[in-house]
């Protein structure tokens, strides 16, 4: 097949995905296995794609130009590739989670939830193949718009409440920072082409530079820098393989990927560099992991402290990036794999203790590494690499971005990394403790083991790629790297 | 002459003569097909027309064979192909998908009368589009005006006389203006048509009484055409009007005085006033951006859905007008564009309210709580025509802002602040559609009502094929983009 095709179908199979699973909404196991099929085939497509990149081929497809300068088009490029690969190859492990959470509590309108992930999943594939703003821009609203049901799954009062919050920052800042940028930058570069090296030199200067990088920290908002985060904690009323697999991995990725390409090919990293106005971003990025950080600390519900230690660990990517050296973008990249791996496995575990005891906060979470051994080794494993401790995924990805900011310079960058480094350990490390050396204060409801089968499956499969990421990470590095060697 | 000669007084001509047929058949159900079929032959006109003028033709057409400036003159060119088409469109679509809608409001016995003034007023509608006759164009207005009254009276609501009421009122104070101001040129220039008026105009010179015919034209345009603050009318009207009629005269009416209001400035007054373009940038850019605040702000905090769509129509006409306002070519290319792609928009979000209207009596936020469980079809169609309005990429509503914010890039500081007002009123959009949407879909319903099922069929499709146009021209903004252009070009003398 060429590569135009496999494009075309990375961004079609979910979408006939999900109109398979709206088709077959009827029979619950068959819908399961659309699911299951379109995600393994949605791997394989997207997986396809993989040789040809790493050989540096930057296949891609043009589909339609919408007006004079506004085009839809496609191009895979190391970090777009990258993104995808491990969007659809965690769907896969996702969709087995959800199988048996959904089932396992008994959830309502379960054919919606199915087909609106797909549409999810199809619309990341859009972001990360996006070959210019625009396209990215329009994949960029399809992920929120397809989320919103997700995130209101439940229906009730509280949960729509905080659904509004979602997608009133996600579409406001979109809508009112994003686009604006875009239209920005098209005035003045005359294309929104991503473009190796950016579009922007010699367009715009000065004071103008920060106000636009701005505009484009703070309009996409899926990156959740801070203040611009409240919609990621608020999203935590989700069913929890939502928050694992899209507040975790796709739709908060979608963000600092964004990011990340902007300030690669948009701005381009010696433009940024070369202007002081661009400077902030760095700052702001460290202020808001150590912010989340500290916010954390304080949380006593477990699904919202994960998602302020998502918060915190997003801006190291946009931290790294913005630190403007190789190593950093390196290290950027790296930390997308090794975050997503990490903080699905905390979120599985999190679910998972909900399906099998109904528990949600610190307070209950007392002694029960004895029930649930395999999920609280997840567990330990996923804080782990929260931390960056070695031998887990989070260790490599720190030290790229320490290495980088060395190289920079940078030393509020490293100060930051070894603050945030305590923090995560001052709020993961007591939850490990007490789960497995406390006893249990309240004895649960009903006498509960593990949870479904299913369940504990997708938990431990994440939780071993984050230990073998440790060990084998080269061709992560190698295709990264590539996006390194041609900037310089 | 072949047919296709006669094609601009066709496009007046058969709907003006199947109206009083319509009156002889007398029979709900052939009248329907006869108006149905009116309309389409109307548009299938307009498309004609269109396609035309892309052609670079110039169409003309001497009435009776009396030359211009002696005879009446019929003339089509880029900006009225465009709304000739949003016009004979809108009346298809709305009549295609609306007959058990219309069925139910209006009624066996006097669907027959209602369809008869329906294509009234779509005759002085496409009338007023193909004159190049200042006083004919009072004509069709008027036909078209009277017709209106009948048409949004003609519902089961009784709010809608005192609505209409006051739409007659401001209508018949409007066009009197309109003909005032139109008297006094006639008594300057001794022409009524529009080209020779530009020409002679000249010789008259600037006068006080050249100012006063433009005021009391301005004006009276601005009344009908429900500019901000004289838009008092508008949101009542398109309330209680048969969930049809409101279909139609939202995605049109108020555009085409707009329209008259713009060839009159560009066109006779323009060319002739050395200040008259920043005397009508200085009032009208004002007024525009008032009624996109206002617009937006009042769709916020209102509770009946189709007055918040009412509002939303006086901030999306306050965008026409924005780039009218700025008398550069780039801002009418956008204004035209948006003359069409904001038909398109309100077509299909009012086409999804008359779904709801079908089924349920009162249109308020609180009675429809829950509305698209029942209604899922209805209400996304709602939700994607409402990213149109928004003007989010891909749809035509950002075909056309994008357009305005380029023309006000184009306008240094004053630009960018106007491009900020322009954001932030997109931003109100989202809140007042979002509004709409999360009640209908998320809040819980007031109780289970077991015959509230998906709107028929027909209107159903219709609704959606409305949406889908959207998002075509959105994908595709070619042709309309072209027509902009050239409307542009043909208003102010230079490319866009």
């Amino acid at each position: 097949m060429s590569d135009a095709t496999l494009i075309a179908l990375a961004l079609l199979i979910p979408l006939a995905g999900s109109l398979g699973i709206a088709l077959t909404g009827r029979f619950p196991n068959l819908r399961e296995t659309v699911t299951l099929v379109t995600a393994v085939t949605l791997m394989l497509v997207v997986w396809s794609l993989l040789p040809q990149v790493f050989d540096g081929g930057r296949p891609s497809l043009a589909v339609w130009e919408m007006m004079p300068g506004f085009e839809i088009a496609f191009t895979v490029e190391p970090l777009g590739m990258l993104f995808a690969a491990l969007a659809s190859m965690l769907w896969i492990v996702n969709s087995v989670y959800s199988i048996g959470y959904m089932r396992g509590n008994r959830e309502t309108h379960q054919t919606r939830f199915y087909a609106c992930f797909a549409i999810a999943l199809s619309a990341a594939m859009g972001v990360a193949f996006a070959g210019n703003l625009l396209t990215l821009f329009l994949f960029y609203e399809i992920l929120t718009v397809s989320t919103y049901p997700l995130v209101a799954h439940k229906g009730d009062a509280n949960t729509v409440r905080s659904a509004r919050v979602y997608l009133g920052i996600l579409m406001g800042t979109s809508i009112g920072l994003f686009l604006p940028a875009i239209l920005w930058t098209q005035t003045v570069a005359g294309t929104l082409d991503f473009t190796e090296g950016g579009i922007l030199a010699g367009h715009i200067a000065g004071p103008a530079v920060g106000l636009l990088l701005a505009l484009y920290a703070f309009g996409i908002a899926k990156a959740a820098i801070m203040p611009v985060h409240r919609w990621l904690p608020a999203a935590m009323v989700a069913p929890t393989p939502v928050s694992a697999l899209l507040h975790a991995v796709a739709v908060v990725k979608a963000g600092v990927f964004s990011i990340t390409k902007v300030i690669t090919y948009i701005f381009g990293l010696d433009f940024l560099a070369s202007e002081p106005s661009g400077a902030w971003l760095s700052l702001l990025a460290s202020f808001t992991i150590l912010a989340a950080s500290a916010v954390a600390l304080a949380q006593t519900n477990l699904k919202r402290m994960l998602a302020y230690s998502t918060i915190s660990q997003l801006s190291y990517i946009i931290m790294a990036a913005a630190v403007l050296k190789p190593l950093s973008e390196i290290g950027a990249a790296v930390h997308m794999v090794s975050h997503a791996f990490g903080k699905i496995t905390l979120f599985f575990a999190a679910g998972a203790i909900y399906v099998a005891s109904k528990k949600t906060e610190l307070y209950q979470l007392h002694g029960i590494g004895k029930r649930m051994p395999w999920t609280m080794a997840a567990f330990t494993i996923g804080a782990l690499s929260m931390i960056g401790v070695p031998p887990t995924a989070g260790f490599v990805s720190k030290w790229y971005i320490l290495g980088g900011s060395l190289e920079a310079g940078n030393l509020v960058a490293v100060f930051t990394l070894i603050g945030s480094t305590v923090l995560n350990a001052a709020y993961f490390l007591p939850i490990i403790y007490r789960a497995w050396f406390r006893a249990e204060s309240t004895p649960p409801s009903r006498d509960h083991g593990e949870a479904p089968w299913p369940m504990v499956l997708a938990l431990t499969t994440t939780a071993f790629l984050t230990l073998a990421f440790f060990i084998y990470n080269q061709p992560v590095i190698d295709l990264e790297s590539q996006l390194v060697g041609r900037m310089k | 002459m072949s047919v296709t000669a006669h094609l601009p007084a066709l496009q007046v001509v058969v709907p003006m003569l199947t109206a009083p047929v319509l009156v002889l058949l007398r029979d709900a159900r052939l009248c329907w097909i006869a108006a149905l079929l009116t309309s389409a032959t109307s548009f299938a006109i307009a498309v004609a027309l269109a396609a035309g003028v892309l052609d670079g033709m110039d169409i003309r057409y001497a009435m009776g064979n009396w030359a211009a400036p002696y005879g009446i003159e019929l003339r089509v060119d880029a900006l009225s192909a465009i709304l000739l088409l949003a016009t004979t469109g809108a009346s298809t679509l709305a009549l295609l998908g609306g007959r058990r809608s219309l069925l139910r409001e209006i009624g066996d016995a006097r669907l027959p009368l209602f369809l008869a003034a329906w294509l009234l007023a779509l005759a002085g509608l496409v009338g007023i589009l193909v004159s190049g006759d200042a006083f004919n164009i009072f004509v069709f207005m008027e036909i078209s005006s009277l017709a209106t009254y009948i048409l949004v009276s003609g519902g089961p609501h009784r709010r809608a006389l005192p609505a209409v009421f006051k739409y007659l009122i401001t209508g018949t104070v409007g066009a009197t203006f309109y003909l005032i101001g139109v008297g006094l040129l006639y008594m300057m220039t001794g022409t009524l048509n529009i080209e020779d008026m530009a020409a002679r105009l000249g010789d008259v010179g600037a006068s006080d009484l050249l100012y006063i015919a433009i005021g009391f034209i301005a004006i009276g345009l601005a009344l009908k055409a429900a500019i901000y603050p004289l838009h008092a009318w508008m949101p009542n009207a398109y309330t209680f009007a048969p969930h049809m009629v409101t279909v139609f005269i939202a995605a049109c009416s108020t555009k085409v005085s707009l329209y008259v209001l713009l060839r009159m400035d560009y066109a006779v007054f323009q060319h002739n006033l050395p200040e008259q373009g920043l005397h009508f940038a200085l009032i009208l850019m004002p007024l525009a951006s008032l009624g996109i605040v206002f617009g937006s702000l009042a769709a916020i905090f209102e509770q009946n859905i189709k007055r918040i769509l009412a509002l939303s129509s006086v901030a999306q006409l306050g965008y026409i007008l924005l780039g009218a306002s700025l008398v550069s070519a780039a801002g009418i290319n956008a204004s035209a564009l948006h003359l069409f792609n904001h038909a398109l928009a309100k077509g299909a979000l009012f086409l999804a309210v008359a779904c709801l209207g079908y089924r349920f009596a009162k249109l308020r936020l609180e009675d429809l709580r829950g509305a698209g469980r029942l209604m899922p079809w209805t209400l996304t169609a709602f939700a994607l025509a409402g990213l149109s309005l928004i003007g989010i990429p891909g749809t035509a509503g950002f075909v056309s802002k994008w357009a305005l914010i380029l023309a006000l890039m184009e306008q240094g500081a004053l630009g960018v602040a106007l491009v900020v007002l322009v954001v932030v009123s997109s931003l109100m959009a989202v809140v007042y559609i979002g509004r709409i949407v999360e009640t209908l879909w998320f809040a819980e319903p007031p109780g289970e009502d077991p015959t509230v099922k998906e709107a028929p069929v027909m209107l159903l499709a219709v609704t959606w094929l409305a949406v889908a146009l959207n998002f075509w021209f959105g994908f595709d903004a070619s042709t309309s983009g072209a027509l902009a252009i050239q409307a542009a070009t043909d208003l102010t003398g230079s490319a866009p």
